[in-house]
């Protein structure tokens, strides 16, 4: 069914955030105000980014990266029409001019790009493409999205939005317990390594910051980005529960069996409308 | 006589109304008002001001009261007043308006703050072509892989009574785990 919505309510961080955990394959579909983006994933991982009308074949990509001369993409423009990305490529590698991971680090830079780009998008139309791959004939990647994740959220410059996704700094942080992710792999800030340091239940977030010296709005950007990245959860600080425990008025029946048997009268009850 | 109330949260035109009118035995005591806002106004012409209250009797002794709040932000110093003495509290999220979804997460933690009681979150209007699935609201609300989320169609009683049903259970659930 169909994942598509405005970039208004849904941003480009939020949904490579879904894609990633949702480990989905497809194209992303992104209509802005003055140019279209095409990005493939496989797997929940970044494969192929294509914006506009831009030139994103491998000649191309690779004299962005200073790895072609002018004149040497000028000789394959000319020369090399009919020639696929994935022939050049071999073409290039046998030749001895690049090695594979040269062609790969561009390509994969490049895509990077495209989508870092996108995060300043905040007008357009969005929808998930299942079926649709990138052309046969190009070369894809293999990128994990946390990095970029993080990054997307580290550009979200929208201090409301930053409150509506962290309502209260009086919740703590939990590492989530996720096969797979290393933080070792993540490339985090100075203060994103200061506030994960700090993440225990039993620190508030707010408390955090103190410890931390960060204001409201920048804790919040750290966290948010944390979130996204599906490093933490936000959960009640250890040592509250007393307290909401004491405030919580119970179903006013004497013990648990009576409660039991309350709540099992009124699973038969709605059994039988 | 023994009350038990169960609240019934989500954004505005979730289908809280829709959702209790399908399972009450009264009709469902309702404080529309004619919505004032342009925009909310584009999506329904009346809302919940204060609350619905809809009713079911179990048995001469005991009667479920079923609570909906108001969806309108402007409202929400009635949530705290509706989750006080709540036994579970049900999240609907509409699954064809994405623009809904973070306002839907930001009332969950709400509640949770209020009470931490059990809780289910249904995705309403799964029969709309436009739905979103249900694992990818999952992943858009953030919700834990152990955190129920259940397709419903708010007008459609089968599908209330299994979101109730869910519910109890996970309150079952919770009092089994106490005694542990």
């Amino acid at each position: 069914m169909a994942l598509r919505g405005n970039l208004r309510d849904f941003t480009v961080t939020q949904l490579l955030n879904l894609i990633n955990l949702a480990h989905k394959s497809g194209t992303l579909v992104i209509e802005g105000p003055t140019e279209a983006a095409k990005v493939s994933f496989r797997d929940g991982k970044l494969a192929y980014a294509q914006i506009g009308q831009e030139d994103n074949r491998l000649a191309s990509v690779l004299h962005r990266s200073n790895k072609l001369t002018t004149g040497q993409l000028r000789a394959i423009q000319t020369r090399a029409v009919q020639v696929g990305d994935k022939e050049l490529g071999l073409l290039l590698i046998n030749a001895g001019y690049m090695s594979q991971d040269d062609i790969l680090n561009s390509l994969q830079s490049y895509f990077t790009d495209v989508v870092r780009r996108l995060f300043t998008w905040v007008e357009g139309f969005f929808r998930f493409e299942n079926d649709m791959t990138p052309p046969e004939d190009r070369i894809t990647v293999r990128l994990d999205l946390e990095n970029l994740i993080i990054e997307g959220a580290r550009q979200l410059r929208e201090w409301e939005q930053l409150q509506d996704e962290i309502p209260s700094l009086d919740m703590a942080l939990k590492f989530i317990e996720r096969p797979g992710t290393s933080m070792q792999k993540m490339n985090l800030s100075v203060e994103e390594w200061r506030v994960v340091s700090y993440i225990n239940p039993r620190n508030t977030i707010q408390q955090i910051a103190s410890a931390s010296k960060m204001s409201d709005l920048e804790i919040r950007r750290i966290v948010y980005g944390l979130l996204q990245a599906g490093l933490v959860e936000v959960v009640r600080p250890e040592g509250a529960a007393q307290a909401i425990e004491r405030a919580r008025p119970q179903v006013t029946v004497q013990n648990r069996e009576e409660q039991k048997s309350l709540v099992n009268r009124l699973i038969t009850r709605i059994r039988s409308i | 006589m023994q009350t038990v109330k169960m609240v019934v949260t989500g954004p505005f035109s979730a289908g809280k109304t829709e959702f209790i009118r399908s399972v009450s035995e009264i009709d469902v005591v309702s404080t529309e008002r004619k919505v004032s806002a342009d925009g909310e106004r584009a999506v329904k012409s009346a809302t919940t001001v204060a609350m619905d209250f809809g009713r079911i009797t179990v048995d001469e002794d005991l009667v479920l009261y079923l609570f909906g709040t108001p969806g309108q932000k402007r409202f929400d110093f009635m949530w705290e007043i509706l989750s006080e003495g709540m036994l579970g509290f049900i999240v609907m999220v509409d699954s064809t308006r994405p623009e809904t979804f973070r306002e839907a997460r930001s009332i969950l933690e709400t509640f949770r703050a209020y009470a931490p009681t059990p809780y289910v979150v249904a995705a309403n209007k799964q029969d709309m072509a436009d739905a979103w699935d249900i694992e990818d609201m999952r992943h858009a609300l953030r919700l834990d892989g152990k955190v129920k989320l259940l397709p419903c169609v708010a007008s459609d009683k089968t599908t209330v009574k299994n979101v109730l049903l869910e519910l109890l259970y996970s309150i079952l659930a919770e009092m089994d785990g106490g005694d542990k």
